[in-house]
């Protein structure tokens, strides 16, 4: 049976599809069949960012219809033998995800996966509420910044009140926060909530904190998710909190302020 | 950080007006949602009741539940109309 984790933040931009991404990549780099469903039904992007855009024939809503099986839909990364990629489809029909639809493609995917990545889009709409109804974990995605953190909690309370496990009784999804496109400096200025602040305010358990990085949209620009870049920090911070996610113990890092020389100091930069 | 903030030592803290609203925010919109869902039947019913004895309007009753960490208020708030003259009796206006 496979474990299933929603990328989930209410606001859009904060860095879901990133984090799908360089997540599943993650667990599949560490030996776990994985793959991740793009939720983002006529908004697809997730296939860019993996790079397997121009492999797409078949996608999400096509396998809910029946218009095609979970075998023909799913592409397998180029990159790692133990990763799949369910694209959404590009129909405007908001209607086409089902909760009776996923359940079964759901259902169908836990018989083969280690780990099922459900990157959500954003908003409450349908597509947010199916990516996260069937979720045993949840990795909240949180710009440190007011909206964002307004709208995460209020994605905590759809997640205690409106998932199956929810619903029917079970132990509660898992909650966890990953503060993205954070920096340092900033917070450090007070410029910036810190990760303190964020942490207070959401009381969540903290995953990682990937720091504001070039190396995202150099990763996106060539359709490697950001993990992949080990020497960047962004791609260590997101293979910290896989490690941390499996249960290892990593301490944190790109929080602080890296000490800098003197002359950096004092010319900036 | 430019050589000039840094011998400033330039410090906005806009980050602390951030938190503390967001604080205010997070916990009123939390009580709003963890509110039990008889609330607006319970308010309605209410309002049925009351409205046998005093002429209401839909807004002149609220009830509001608050949590802390361990007691639950149901608070019900009624606002009476004013008498049409200060003649009529006045026991059935609301104390406050
Ligand atoms: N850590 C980061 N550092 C710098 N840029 C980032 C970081 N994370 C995400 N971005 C950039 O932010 C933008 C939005 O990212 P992404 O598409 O992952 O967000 P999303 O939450 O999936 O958006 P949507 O709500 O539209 O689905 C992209 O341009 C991405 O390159
Ligand atoms: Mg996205």
């Amino acid at each position: 049976m496979a474990r299933i984790i929603v990328v989930t933040s209410g606001k859009g931009g904060v860095g879901k599809t990133t984090t799908s991404a360089a997540f599943a990549t993650g667990l599949a780099l560490k030996g776990f069949r994985t793959a991740v469903i793009d939720f983002d039904v006529g908004l697809r992007n997730l296939d860019l960012i993996m790079g397997c855009e121009r492999r797409v024939v078949y996608d999400f809503v096509n396998v809910i219809n029946q218009e095609a099986t979970l075998n023909q839909a799913l592409i397998r990364d180029k990159r790692c033998d133990n990763l799949f990629i369910l694209p959404a489809s590009q129909t405007r029909d908001k209607d086409s995800l089902t909760t009776d639809g996923v359940e079964r493609v759901l259902n169908e995917m836990g018989e083969t996966f280690d780990y099922i990545v459900c990157d959500s889009p954003a908003g409450i709409e349908r597509g947010a509420t199916l990516a996260m109804y069937f979720a045993d974990d949840a990795i909240v995605v949180t710009n440190p910044e007011v909206s964002s953190v307004r709208d995460s909690d209020r994605m905590l309370g759809i997640l205690a009140s409106k998932s199956r496990r929810a619903e029917s009784g079970a132990e509660p999804i898992k909650e966890y926060l990953l503060l993205t496109r954070y920096s340092p400096e900033r917070a450090k200025l007070g410029e910036m909530l810190s990760v303190d602040d964020v942490q207070e305010i959401l009381s969540l358990h903290l995953l990682g904190v990937i720091p504001d990085s070039k190396a995202v949209l150099n990763a996106s620009n060539s359709g490697a998710p950001v993990i992949l870049d080990e020497k960047s920090d962004a791609g260590q911070a997101y293979d910290d909190a896989v490690r941390r996610y499996l249960g290892e113990d990593v301490p944190h890092r790109f929080i602080n302020l890296e000490k800098k020389g003197f002359m950096s100091r004092l010319f900036g930069g | 950080m430019g050589l000039l903030d840094y011998f400033r030592g330039t410090k906005t803290d806009s980050a602390a007006v951030a938190k503390e609203r967001l604080q205010i925010l997070v916990a009123h919109e939390r009580a709003e949602r963890n509110k039990p869902d008889y609330l607006p039947m319970l308010q309605k019913e209410l309002l049925e009741v009351i409205r046998k004895y005093v002429n209401v309007g839909q807004e002149a009753i609220t009830v509001t539940m608050e949590k802390d960490d361990n007691r639950e208020v149901l608070e019900l708030n009624v606002v009476l109309p004013e008498p049409p003259d200060s003649h009529e009796p006045r026991a059935k206006r609301k104390r406050s």
